[in-house]
């Protein structure tokens, strides 16, 4: 079935299985390896793209279902004045080691500081509770989302 | 992991998702938000022949307060539940738990009607209905019907939904004495390995992850009724229940935590 | 060699500077394996074994070849001529180690669940993931041996070849008599058993392989998501037969590793046979819930130490005693895990005598294989948490019982009863700084005010100090130990004319910021800017010699290398220099980038001049070859040893067993820091890797051999909510080992944290009469220890 779907701005279109995922419509159709996997039980949060503004795990949605919805990836945060103000955040605070689960996170965060206001450490934990990260041991996620959220 | 194929039909109103439901027979399946379902594609517990998406139907998600009555769409998001000023004030023990529905991301697909209608003991918001007495409203070929929410469950990913009927609408009522909801698990994002629910200053008391279905802790409220303290009341808790074996407790655990948390959230809410 | 002053002089060394590796990363432009588009490539899809131990007595594969893009589907006897040899272990650790013939694809039985026993080549992932469900393979369930303790009974052989599931016995132990005197003399004598669950390493990204074949010239690149492309070319030249010059190892950027990408695997093997079966490019994916199985495992062992001591608690022996559980079948370096632990079972502390015994053996569980920290962090546990149970003994704190038995600074380097030199130390201020981050007075009286007042909330805390031994060499001594590669790294450095600079090095980084860090060891040395230089790695065609990353060596051996070759190009560009300043080169003196001819500061010459003038080669001194770049090979004298000291504060929910970790210090030394930015993230994460073996992760199986915990829903790697901000510090002892007084860091933490943890799990409890929790300490765990010890008291 043809999936049209706004993608970083731009309309795109494919024809696909219908039980295609969201995350490989994005990945294998689209080319835009930036949104990752690594899990196949919504756990790790790898996939996390923003769908109409918000937080969601690509690999948890078909693509039919996002059907002429707004979707951004990774590859569609940065602007022509360089890094989003998250993934700056992430570098300034070293927020991100073999980066694999990066682009998941830092969607999941920028929903997160949209989604609720006065954000506290706390707050931020538990927020990102659907992304996982091996390397870093949270600390300075935590510390780069604050710096957003404040 | 990838989905076997399946069909899929996009219905644009309720009616026509009952036709299609009609139509696909018995390996039809709902698809809603999708957060309980497309995890099980993926693994393929679960290979629907034909997916019927009602997630765009806008009339079936929002949150109305009509006198004692809260009436939420059955579409609405665990995330619309947890933001709605209107819920927060009507039902604030609704909103709460709809926050602890497994993380952020799929709180904003995850709608309260497919968290019911999946019938899944260890999932949040079930049991939260039955502590408040909802009440479901199913539609299907010959209309529309009501269902208590207890009676809704009769076994593990079972309810007395017909393979034709979808829930539209899950009615609450306006509840703001006393609750609480002990959710007890070793990560956030984790189901419950016991949760309890405590409306109405214990009122309504409910287990998630106690059995086969979500239950009410009938013994407990009774205890509360009739004037026992939290402690002697919440000793009631696990009673006439088989709760189950996994990594991460065994029934008489689930038992235990359950006496435990009743009593703390029976507390809490004041009871 | 001793090192007195830091051997830095460019400002930029010892700077928290950020990564380089980051903006790629942080766009997505960065390119995972399964990133990579290869037009044309079949999907592999792997049929595993649902039995962990069954005769495979029929397959058929009709139903899948006849599924919708589905190329072919080979069975163990179909492939048996696709390899030259089985897959290579490459540490026989004794001579007579039973090594069973282990074959990518299983031919005959099937000895785990997750054991490959057929491939599906499929036009699309989506049609391979089809196809496995049209083979159906016909099974002979055969009892499985699930525990290392039934393994060890020999009750079911599980390779008959081998005739016992005791892969071998690796004895040390220096003086037996005096092992037997010192427990008959000793006034204390403690006997812990502790038990290290299976853990699932969990790399956020899943491997992944392509190979890509040139049938017609017989090359070979294949693309892993590995931390060892250099070995695996090696290895893989062997396992298949392909000519090592044809064969060409790519690492992409790769999604973390802790050990578990450092392995020759089968879905590497088979896929490059395959693609030259089919000479076209052959890809597979791995998913998380396969990973669970087809990924090796850590940990996994039985030990039993053996404290003795005089009346002060001051240690007299050391004996370990050890069962490993090295799964199914013997992966790369599965043998020699326990052995990277057998030097340290007497920790940081001056121990006259030592035993350690260890035992391998089989089961029919998926293979183990180096984790974080691979033996380091069980050594640790076991007499860490000893240490405190000597402590109970004696009637003093475990801080106490620690400083009394630390190597004292003046005994380095320090002669261990294990046979080894212990380079550098100085133990106790570690602890003094961890217990001050943690207000140590604080806690222990805010714990006795809640035992006092009848809390149920019971506070802990725990203390681990910890030595480590990393950066494996030096080659000979490797030689010692069997182990199958040398202890070197390789680099090259190289000055391009126009005094921008390549590295090219033979570590192999996935996560550990490798190019940011030696861009900074260089241009401290060279008095550039770090953005000029660029670090190439990862490819066997551009960096074709190297012995990669693991085992926190990447600094220590492999940044010691491109020290090294720096200051081999410094050399030649002086003496380029001082032709063309027609002055001497030991006139010379080089700073910020530029040579000046000593007390006549008018004549000098940047490098960039000198840069140019290598590359024109104009006016190059006679005999002298132009370019400038250098290549060294640098094979360590010793290992190095990091140490510190950690310390953790719990708290215990008495009615539900729920442990909360509520805070955290450590103490650490890495000797000379390069960047402190890279080293407190390798501490974070590599604590909260540790915590989560104390707390959450567990690979359990069930009597038949499935695991349990087999996704990320089950298998509980922490979020950032269970986690907590850390305190850090450190203290500065520098290696006399190499150059730049450098030591490792990418264990550490997970060395450290997991005894911190339980010991303060066991401080909260013991009270109660509690001595050990089984990790992981989950709430029923806990619970059931404490309602054990209030019956027991009832």
């Amino acid at each position: 079935m043809e999936v049209s779907v706004t993608v970083n701005g731009t309309a795109r279109s494919a024809d696909v299985e219908l039980r295609t995922l969201l995350v490989h419509y994005l990945r294998d159709v689209l080319g835009l390896t930036g949104t990752n996997v690594g899990c196949d039980t919504s756990s790790c949060g790898a996939c996390t793209v923003l769908v109409d503004g918000r937080s969601a795990k690509s690999c948890t949605l078909l693509a039919v279902q996002v059907d002429g919805a707004d979707v951004t990836t990774i590859e569609g945060l940065a602007g022509p004045d360089g890094l989003h103000p998250m993934q700056q955040a992430f570098h300034e605070c070293h927020a991100l080691q073999c980066g694999y689960c990066t682009p998941g996170m830092v969607m999941a965060a920028v929903s997160l500081v949209d989604e609720y206001d006065d954000l506290d450490a706390a707050g931020v934990r538990v927020g990102l509770e659907g992304n996982l990260c091996r390397c870093t041991g949270y600390q300075n996620i935590v510390a780069a989302v604050l710096a957003v959220g404040e | 992991m990838i989905p076997a194929a399946v069909d899929y039909v996009r219905a644009d109103s309720a009616e026509a998702a009952i036709a299609a439901l009609a139509e696909a027979g018995d390996e039809a399946k709902l698809l809603a938000g999708g957060q309980s379902l497309v995890p099980l594609m993926r693994l393929r517990l679960a290979t629907p022949s034909v997916l019927v998406d009602i997630g765009r139907l806008d009339g079936l998600a929002g949150i109305s307060v009509d006198g004692d009555t809260v009436g939420i769409g059955a579409l609405t998001t665990h995330s619309a539940l947890e933001h709605s000023a209107d819920l927060a004030a009507a039902c604030p023990l609704l909103a709460h738990v709809a926050a602890q529905v497994g993380d952020p991301a799929v709180r904003h697909r995850g709608t309260l009607g497919g968290s019911l209608a999946h019938a899944d003991p260890a999932s949040d918001l079930p049991a939260a209905v039955l502590a408040l007495g909802g009440t479901l409203v199913a539609t299907g070929p010959g209309g529309s019907r009501e269902i208590a929410a207890t009676d809704f469950f009769t076994g593990f990913l079972e309810s007395v939904l017909g393979p034709d009927e979808l829930l539209t609408e899950v009615r609450v009522p306006v509840s703001t004495g006393g609750w609480c909801y002990q959710k007890f698990n070793r990560r956030a994002q984790d189901w419950a390995i016991v949760g309890v629910v405590v409306a109405e200053g214990g009122a309504g008391v409910a287990l998630v992850n106690m059995g086969s279905t979500p239950m009410r802790a009938a013994g407990v409220e009774a205890a509360v009724a009739a004037g026992a303290s939290a402690g002697d009341a919440a000793s009631a808790a696990a009673d006439g229940t088989e709760p189950p074996t996994d990594n991460n407790a065994d029934g008489d655990y689930r038992a235990h935590l359950a006496r435990v948390l009743t009593e703390r959230a029976l507390v809490a809410a004041g009871a | 060699m001793t090192v007195t002053e830091s051997p830095f002089i460019g400002g930029i060394v010892g700077e928290s500077r950020l990564r380089h590796e980051d903006p790629a990363l942080l766009t997505g432009e960065s390119k995972f394996i399964d990133d990579l588009q290869i037009p044309g490539a079949l999907w592999v899809a792997c049929v595993r074994s649902p039995h962990a131990h069954a005769r495979i007595t029929g397959i058929d594969t009709s139903a899948a070849l006849a599924t919708d893009g589905v190329v072919a589907v080979y069975t163990g006897d179909d492939l048996a001529d696709a390899w030259a040899a089985p897959l290579p272990c490459a540490w026989p650790v004794t001579d007579d180690m039973k090594n069973p013939a282990h074959h990518p694809v299983a031919q005959g039985k099937a000895n785990y669940a997750g054991d490959i026993v057929a491939v599906v080549v499929a036009e699309s992932r989506y049609a391979a993931a089809d196809g496995l469900e049209g083979v159906v393979v016909d099974y002979e369930p055969l009892d499985a041996v699930v525990t290392m303790e039934d393994a060890e009974t020999d009750r079911v052989v599980i390779h008959e070849d081998c005739g016992t599931n005791v892969s071998y016995v690796w004895p040390l132990v220096p003086d037996p008599e005096a092992v037997e005197a010192a427990f008959a003399d000793a006034t204390h004598h403690i006997t812990e058993t502790f038990v290290h669950q299976r853990l699932i390493p969990t790399a956020m990204e899943p491997r992944g392989v392509v190979a890509v074949p040139a049938p017609h010239n017989g090359d070979m690149t294949l693309y892993s998501s590995t931390q060892i492309p250099h070995v695996l070319k090696v290895m893989a030249a062997l396992t298949l037969g392909i000519p090592e010059q044809k064969l060409r190892v790519i690492a992409p950027s790769v999604g973390g590793g802790f050990g578990c990408k450092l392995n020759v695997y089968a879905e590497e093997i088979i896929c490059m046979a395959l693609a030259q079966r089919h000479g076209v490019p052959v890809r597979w994916t791995e998913g998380r819930t396969e990973a669970a199985v087809s990924t090796i495992q850590g940990r996994a062992q039985r030990q039993t130490i053996e404290l003795a001591s005089d009346a002060d608690g001051k240690l007299t022996a050391v004996r370990a005693t050890l069962l490993a559980d090295m799964g199914a079948y013997l992966q790369l370096v599965a043998p020699g895990v326990p052995l990277l632990g057998a030097f340290l079972y007497h920790g940081l502390y001056d121990v006259p005598v030592y035993s350690f015994t260890c035992k391998g053996v089989f089961t029919n569980l998926t293979p183990t294989d180096a984790y974080r920290g691979a033996g380091r962090p069980e050594a640790t546990y076991a007499i860490e948490r000893a240490m405190d149970a000597l402590a109970v003994a004696v009637g003093v704190g475990p801080d106490e019982i620690r400083s009394r038995n630390f190597i004292p600074t003046e005994k380095f380097p320090y002669d261990s009863p294990a046979g080894l030199t212990f380079d550098s130390g100085n133990y106790q201020p570690t602890l003094d700084r961890a217990k001050e981050l943690i207000d140590w007075d604080g806690r222990r009286a805010e714990q006795a005010e809640r035992r006092a007042a009848g809390s149920t909330t019971h506070l802990g805390i725990g203390i681990s100090s910890y030595v480590e031994m990393c950066g494996l060499a030096p080659s000979r001594t490797l030689a010692a130990l069997n182990y199958g590669a040398g202890g070197w790294e390789s680099a090259t450095v190289r000055i391009l004319p126009t005094c921008k600079v390549q590295v090219v090095t033979g570590t192999t980084p996935h996560g550990q910021g490798h190019e940011t860090c030696w861009s900074m060891i260089v241009a401290d040395q060279l008095g550039i800017d770090p953005d000029d230089v660029e670090v190439l790695h990862s490819d066997t065609a551009i960096s074709p010699l190297g012995m990669d990353t693991y085992g926190s060596r990447s600094l220590a051996v492999g940044g010691t290398a491109i020290w090294m070759a720096t200051e081999q190009v410094i050399d030649k560009a002086r003496a380029i220099a001082a032709h063309m300043l027609e002055a001497n080169a030991d006139d010379l003196e080089f700073a910020g980038g530029t040579f000046s001819v000593k007390g006549s500061p008018d004549k000098e010459v940047p490098l960039a001049g000198v840069a140019f003038g290598a590359f024109t080669a104009h006016d190059l001194p006679d005999g002298m070859e132009p370019n400038l770049q250098a290549q060294v090979t640098f094979d360590p004298s010793n290992f190095v040893f990091p140490f510190g000291t950690h310390i953790a504060v719990v708290e215990v929910d008495e009615a539900t067993g729920a442990v909360e970790l509520i805070d955290y210090a450590a103490v650490d030394d890495c000797g000379n820091q390069i960047n402190p930015l890279i080293v407190e993230g390798q501490l974070h994460g590599g604590i909260v890797q540790g915590v989560a073996q104390a707390l959450w992760e567990d690979a359990a199986y069930d009597a038949d051999g499935q695991c349990r915990a087999a996704n990320l829903a089950d298998y509980l790697v922490p979020s950032a909510a269970e986690c907590i901000d850390m305190k850090l510090d450190h203290t500065v002892t520098p290696s006399p080992s190499n150059p730049m007084g450098v030591k490792g860091i990418g264990e550490a933490g997970t060395i450290a944290s997991t005894p911190a943890v339980m010991n303060a799990v066991v401080d909260a409890l013991r009270p109660m009469g509690i001595t050990d929790i089984t990790m992981p300490a989950s709430p029923m765990t806990v619970r059931r220890a404490i309602e054990a010890a209030q019956g027991d008291s009832a």
